[in-house]
């Protein structure tokens, strides 16, 4: 499919959460499909956190022709956050003030602050409303955020393994990363650009974040205790196992295309989503919400687990909201939303024709 | 959906429900009677279903589905939060009923209650004949690979309900025509295939 990049620039300043401002600020997005004449099958996309506006690319099992999100159907938006390293205005973009880049000196910035930036996008290309708002892991962090701050722009919200309020577990590992990240003796306080990068720390931290991803089962199954390349033990500290050999070459492809501030940021912002905190409670999040909620959680996802997304479901629930929970008996922890899995795109495709009926 | 294309006994469940009604749907199934009750009768609610295909149904139908078991599900809904709760045709299949009960009873102000009659005369002329489990089209299964683990009696359901203190407020022969049904009604352990209680607390 061909890929269209288009940077929106904002006009005005975005005003953050934190109470800070940054811009006016880049947004780069692709679009699939078009947007019919009653402006009703505009779907958002948001991607989690490596991710970027290449969402046929990365969704490649939920998005494209014929598919559950069908870009013969349905005008589908995906812009990478702000914070981000793929075209939006973040840490590695040039601050105006300084003609440098930000590194350190952007602020941080929230979950919310994401979506804000997201609605001005929503304006600029002449949307009412969203279709459908769709997103994993943060994605899906960013669908439930839709909703509880624009309520009447999101008609229906799918969330999947995702989380209302990030758990403290989650917390310690992208802490743990991004310790990685500000101990790398190239880290230079964020100013590194130009420079040697914090290369050792970035992957280290990817390498963290990675186990997080998969579970217990699917590493025995995948790795066990099989020796790479090998069949006795070294006896010294290179290299021995599979799965060491696994991570390091996660670690080491994904320096190659992702900034280590933006690493800090993104994971910071997921830190600090707690729609509790900011709301109040779920039931006060959700209250003026009129979407409709497929909401799907992963059987072995042990980073935003499936007791954390019923917890927002009984909250749903209560508010006497449409909402369809299900979950996906998969082996492949949180990671196994970007996979081959059948029955979560038919619930997607499903889903979704059915509100295009209505 | 119409009510065309329900089976009889779910009509009959259809027919008892008021208009408008907060509905629960306790192994919904497909859906069929909750898509039903949504498009005739203006109600609201949630199937509660453990089998993945069957809650695809659900959402190309456009319902509310919640993917677990019941006891679970049940403990996310508040008491009294449904006009009407509904298991139809799963207690046989229920490890631990009684908690169910009692969990529908606290969030539902009435709860339905459907299951396969073994008091039913075929079931027992069956035993009686041939000395082996009985199965009928209605359960066809094997001792050993039968889901309703539960055999149940409308006699025994109703000693059930007497033991925990559960208020029956009719009792119906799941039997056509409906004329026959009032006539049989005294007889129903005896006659009826399904039995059908409506129960409060």
């Amino acid at each position: 499919m061909a890929h269209t990049h288009t940077a929106f620039e904002g006009k005005n300043a975005l005003k953050l959460e934190s109470g800070q401002t940054l811009g006016p600020i880049t947004q780069c997005y692709t679009t699939f499909g078009s947007l019919n004449a009653t402006k009703s099958n505009a779907i958002l996309v948001c991607h989690a956190l490596t991710g970027d506006a290449d969402a046929d690319i990365w969704w490649k099992t939920l998005i494209g022709p014929g598919k559950a999100v069908d870009t013969n159907r349905y005008f589908i938006v995906c812009a990478n956050v702000i914070g981000g390293c793929k075209g939006s205005t973040g840490p590695s973009s040039i601050n105006p003030e300084t003609d440098q880049p930000y590194g350190s000196d952007f602020p941080v910035i929230t979950i919310g602050d994401m979506v804000n930036a997201q609605y001005n996008l929503m304006e600029h290309l002449n949307i009412p409303y969203w279709l459908s708002v769709i997103g994993g892991s943060m994605g899906g962090m960013q669908a439930l955020e839709w909703a509880a701050s624009y309520p009447d722009k999101v008609r229906s919200c799918i969330p999947l393994a995702a989380t209302a309020q990030v758990s403290p577990t989650a917390i310690a590992f992208d802490a743990i990363g991004r310790s990685a990240i500000s101990s790398d003796p190239n880290f230079n306080k964020g100013h590194f650009y130009g420079k040697a990068i914090p290369q050792k720390g970035l992957a280290t931290a990817r390498m963290i974040a990675h186990i997080t991803y998969l579970s217990e089962q699917s590493i025995d199954s995948k790795f066990g205790r099989k020796l790479q390349d090998k069949s006795e033990y070294g006896y010294h500290f290179d290299t021995d196992f599979q799965i060491e050999s696994y991570l390091k070459y996660q670690g080491d492809k994904f320096v190659d295309r992702f900034d280590a501030n933006t690493y800090l940021y993104l994971t910071k912002a997921i830190s600090y989503f707690d729609m509790p905190r900011k709301y109040g409670s779920l039931e006060k999040a959700f209250s003026a919400t009129q979407a409709k909620f497929l909401v799907i959680a992963i059987t072995t996802d042990w980073l935003y687990t499936p007791a954390q997304s019923k917890e927002f479901v009984k909250s749903l629930i209560r508010l006497d909201k449409e909402v369809t929970y299900a979950e996906m008996d998969s082996m492949n922890g949180h990671d196994a939303f970007l996979l081959e899995q059948p029955d979560l795109t038919d619930l997607v495709q499903l889903f979704l024709e059915k509100l295009n009926d209505n | 959906m119409t009510t065309n294309n329900l089976h009889y006994f779910h009509k009959m469940i259809y027919n008892l429900i008021p208009e408008k009604s907060r509905v629960l749907d306790l192994g919904c199934g497909d859906g069929a009677l909750l898509a039903a009750l949504s498009t005739g009768k203006n109600t609201k609610g949630y199937g509660v279903e453990i089998d993945i295909a069957n809650v695809k149904v659900c959402v190309a139908n456009g319902l509310s589905v919640y993917q677990g078991n019941l006891i679970e599900a049940l403990r996310e809904f508040g008491t009294k939060r449904f006009d009407v709760v509904i298991l139809s045709q799963t207690l046989q299949e229920v490890y631990d009923p009684i908690p169910v009960l009692e969990e529908m009873l606290r969030v539902g102000k009435k709860v339905i209650v459907t299951f396969p009659n073994f008091g039913h005369w075929k079931v027992r002329l069956q035993l009686l004949l041939s000395g082996s489990s009985p199965r009928t089209k209605q359960l066809p299964y094997e001792w050993y690979n039968t889901p309703n683990i539960r055999v149940i009696t409308i006699n025994d359901f109703r000693s059930l309900c007497k033991a925990h203190h559960i208020r029956v407020l009719d009792q119906a022969p799941l039997i056509k025509p409906k004329w026959l049904q009032i006539l049989i009604k005294p007889f129903s352990n005896l006659v009826s295939k399904k039995g059908l209680f409506i129960l409060q607390r």
